[in-house]
């Protein structure tokens, strides 16, 4: 068992450049186990790219970003491929806006929840069935469900579905990219009920994008508030949302509470 | 002007020297797709074209050559390579499996049992059996270099949920020596062990696709399935209406418009073998 | 050099010269016949006919003359040809189940009632040059005298005997297999008055009726090449060759006057039944579905990608994921037929030199500001991002 005082993730400079244009610029932060980041800002500020960046699923051009393992904090930078594809799908988690680009829609909900198991080498069909019931359950979708696709979910189904497929297999660290983007304000709620309550039960580490402060008031512990590529404040959610040091934070702030 | 001329079993030397070097390397690394410069042959794509060019590209003029096509030399493209064959290579055909040196094959393994310096040659339409799950030949040649192969179970997992069973009926997926996942061609499953600890070399050619591969004799070949969800072959619930071998893969023959039907050896040598002499089939 | 002058007409004039010299060729060779086209490029004419909706081989074989072989041109001038025709009405559904068979093959069964009729084909040759077209050999075989020899593949030894019996007809593949009710229906016959694409312009959804009849004029080789598409999983659906047969049908015309139908004669088409398999779905049991194809004259690659892109336009209908570009009707129909798509590509050889002008005229100024600006940066930037290193 990791420490809770000792960093699980450690980024360093995390730079970013598109050909000439800066997405993303010297950003520096640690998160610990059990830990909740939210990372806001408007959109184009960059907090979509430094989350690819966080989670390997972009390169960096500058910088670094190393993570726990076996007791080791260990540069990202150094993983072959195929310990990158484990380290996603075993200990990471990653929550997509769009859950059709984390799901196998036309791919039943119990093989969507049993991919990461049997990818890493179960091999036992009842036993698989079972695991994808028992988190159907948990992320509160009905176990009569579990042979439909989710193509015939609803959008709150099927961002539910997203955690379940992520959750499985107990990761450390789960990415979610504005999770409740595009749903429903009732459907949002229910969602972030259950998000916060997985995060606690499970000790899960998370690092959330979101634009929408209230998301992050709810879930996260801390803050980083982004702009054009750079994170200009960071600190304690209740601290950061009250007390907003900068201008652009308080604007921010101040824009929610107006709306 | 006048008709040009070929060399022995059609394909020039060199082009038959690089394609024995893509077999050697399929031989050493059993069930990896090598990626070979098929050339243009005289019978369309899809229409074997990859286990005709291995055939060319091996047989020599003392070879004794099989062709079968669903199991049978008198369908219409076994008989047309048969022809090619003993047309361009002037070598000796035979339909008997047993005198045959070398049988090249599409969609059956025959039912007499392959022995020891016999080839068989797979003609194979899309060799990647991880193709349907990703389209994309960078995706599937990476997840072959990290034995990415959950997916696949994703596949057999769906058939078990929908149907009760596996409902995969040919071009069953395999394991070859333990390492590469293999597409077996489209056989149907019936004929997956056969190839496992086979003493006869098997060769694989996917001319559209440019693909070799092989398994060696000897070579551990393991149908993919769930440790609750064994691997099954069709089982027939009756037998050859012509010679009465149980046991053996059955064609479904329509007799009229009305549903009737009756079933045959799908191997039509095995069949006319047993009706010639049923004795002695049933003793072998 | 080349000076953008006025007065072309002169220019143009004399290019349609060239043209007519170059389409004549040499004159120490015979000039073409029209039988001689029609006769023994039949496919050539079979494909203009099918994709210029125009079954008239005489027509076709003159498009093909006059465009110098060059099909989708030939198609072009049957097309034009064709919009100035009247139409005084609409024949009856073909019932190509009464075929005169010529050739007939499934891949499903290895014999059926009828058997497998093999016919003029290419399939079962070695495609060696110059090895099938010695002249001396097909003068031979055509004056044979009497009936060829019976292309008929031996089938199983009990249905032999069958099929010498009066009732040796020839089933559709597709009904033995709906006995079982292992095949979907075929479309109920409607008494709704099907589309027509060159009336009506395509409007999207498109119903399967019209979407069938853009793909029998669609282009033969963009078919093809969304057929194959599917078959290597983009949209894959699994497809059987249930059925191939090519042979004459009958044209019937009922004129309302007469209240009884007339035959007007006799086409030939090539129809094919694609047998896909098919695990079921929220409106649908498990069975095979079907895609159908159906063209003028002898081109069994034509139907069949005809087939299998029907069938994979059916995804809506069946609850399938549209995911390949051979599933998005919009797409396929869109870009399908080739006097369109001729038309559009070629178009770029036309003169743009005012837009170009303006481009050019804006790429200046980019490129100005663009250097203007990477200069500024270059400037600022370099100190501080050494700092940081």
């Amino acid at each position: 068992m990791t420490p809770r005082n000792t960093p699980l993730l450690v980024a360093q400079g995390v730079t970013k450049y598109y050909g000439e244009r800066l997405a993303c610029r010297d950003v520096s932060f640690a998160i610990h186990p059990g830990e909740v980041i939210a990372v806001v800002g408007e959109s184009g500020s960059g907090k979509t790219t430094l989350l690819a960046l966080l989670s390997q699923r972009l390169k960096l051009s500058a910088g670094s970003v190393s993570y726990r393992q076996n007791g080791d904090l260990r540069d990202l930078d150094g993983l072959t491929e195929a310990e990158r594809r484990r380290l996603q799908r075993t200990d990471w988690g990653f929550v997509h806006q769009d859950p059709r680009e984390g799901l196998r829609m036309n791919v039943s909900a119990g093989a969507n929840v049993g991919e990461r198991l049997m990818a890493t080498g179960w091999r036992h069909y009842g036993r698989i069935r079972n695991a994808a019931r028992e988190w159907l359950t948990r992320v509160e979708i009905d176990e009569t469900r579990i042979d439909d696709a989710p193509l015939s979910f609803s959008g709150g189904m099927r961002q539910r579905l997203q955690m379940a497929k992520n959750l499985v297999t107990h990761p450390r660290l789960v990415f979610m990219d504005e999770p409740t983007g595009g749903l429903d304000v009732s459907v949002q709620a229910r969602l972030l009920d259950l998000i916060r309550a997985l995060v606690a039960d499970l000790g899960l580490a998370a690092i959330i994008v979101t634009h929408d402060l209230a998301v992050a008031r709810l879930l996260s512990h801390r803050i980083l508030v982004m702009k054009n590529g750079e994170v200009i404040e960071a600190g304690l959610t209740d601290r950061v949302l009250d007390d907003p040091r900068e201008a652009y934070t308080q604007l921010l702030v101040s824009s929610v509470l107006a709306a | 002007m006048s008709a040009p001329s070929y060399n022995f079993a059609y394909l020039d030397e060199q082009t038959k020297r690089m394609i024995r070097r893509a077999i050697l390397k399929a031989i050493a690394v059993p069930g990896y797709q090598v990626p070979f410069a098929s050339r243009e042959m005289p019978m369309p794509y899809g229409w074997g074209t990859g286990g005709v060019q291995i055939t060319a590209s091996i047989i020599g003029p003392k070879d004794v050559l099989k062709v079968i096509d669903q199991g049978s030399d008198d369908t219409t493209n076994a008989v047309s390579i048969r022809a090619f064959f003993a047309k361009v290579a002037s070598v000796a055909v035979t339909t008997r499996t047993r005198e045959a040196d070398i049988i090249q094959t599409r969609h059956r393994i025959p039912e007499t049992p392959l022995a020891e310096g016999q080839i068989i040659v797979f003609q194979v339409p899309i060799p990647e059996p991880l193709r349907f799950l990703e389209p994309r030949e960078t995706e599937t040649r990476l997840m072959h270099a990290l034995e990415d192969y959950g997916p696949m179970h994703i596949k057999l997992y769906e058939d078990i949920a929908r149907h009760g069973h596996i409902a995969t009926t040919y071009a069953y997926p395999v394991r070859v020596a333990g390492r590469y996942l293999m597409d077996p061609s489209p056989t149907p499953k019936f004929d997956n062990p056969k190839m496992h600890i086979s003493p006869a070399l098997q060769l694989f050619g996917a001319g559209r696709e440019k693909r070799i591969y092989a398994i060696p004799p000897n070579t551990e070949v393991v149908s993919l399935d769930f440790e609750d969800h064994p691997f099954e072959v069709q089982r027939f619930d009756r037998t050859c209406a012509l010679c009465g071998a149980a046991g053996v893969y059955l064609d479904e023959v329509l007799t009229d418009d009305k549903g009737a039907r009756m079933f045959v050896c799908s191997d039509t040598d095995h069949c006319e073998c047993r009706q010639a002499a049923p004795r002695l089939a049933e003793g072998a | 050099m080349y000076v953008a002058v006025k007065g072309g007409e002169k220019a143009i004039a004399a290019a349609h010269e060239q043209l007519s010299r170059a389409r004549r060729g040499d004159r120490a060779f015979a000039e073409l016949e029209l039988a001689q086209i029609r006769e023994q490029l039949a496919l050539a004419v079979a494909r203009v006919m099918s994709e210029a909706s125009l079954y008239d081989a005489e027509l076709a074989a003159l498009a093909i003359k006059q465009s110098r072989g060059d099909l989708i041109e030939a198609i072009f001038l049957a097309r034009a040809y064709r919009t100035t025709l009247p139409r005084f009405g609409e024949s009856l559904p073909i019932a190509t189940e009464r075929m005169t068979i010529k050739r007939r093959i499934s891949a499903c069964f290895k014999d059926m009632p009828g058997g497998q009729v093999l016919g003029p084909t290419f399939d079962y040759t070695h495609r060696l040059l110059g090895e099938m077209g010695k002249a001396a050999d097909e003068e031979n075989v055509a004056s044979k005298p009497g009936v060829p020899a019976s292309c008929k593949m031996p089938g199983v030894a009990h249905l032999e005997s069958l099929a010498s019996d009066a009732t040796a007809s020839c089933p559709r593949v597709a009904k033995l297999l709906g006995n079982e009710a292992l095949i979907e229906e075929p479309p109920s016959p409607s008494h709704a008055r099907p589309g027509d694409i060159t009336r009506e312009p395509l409007g999207f959804p498109a119903e399967r009726d019209v979407r069938l009849q853009s793909l029998a004029r669609g282009d033969e080789g963009f078919l093809l090449g969304l057929a194959y598409s599917t078959q290597r999983g983009f949209g894959r659906t699994h497809p059987f060759a249930g059925e191939i047969r090519f042979g004459n049908v009958e044209v019937e015309f009922e004129a309302p006057e007469l209240g009884f139908s007339v035959p007007l004669g006799e086409i030939e088409v090539t129809e094919c039944d694609m047998v896909n398999q098919f695990r079921g779905s929220a409106n649908a049991p498990p069975q095979f579905t079907r895609g159908y194809g159906l063209v003028f004259g002898q081109s069994e690659r034509k139907a069949m990608s005809m087939a299998l892109v029907d069938r994979a336009l059916r995804a809506r209908e069946l609850g399938e994921e549209i995911t390949a570009p051979a599933q998005d009707e919009e797409f396929v129909l869109s870009h399908s037929d080739n006097v369109q798509a001729t038309g559009f590509v070629e178009h770029l050889k036309l003169p743009h030199y005012v837009d170009f002008q303006a481009e050019l005229f804006l790429l200046r100024q980019l490129r100005r500001e663009w250097e203007e600006r990477h200069a500024a940066v270059t400037a600022t930037q370099q100190p501080s991002r050494e700092a940081a290193e």
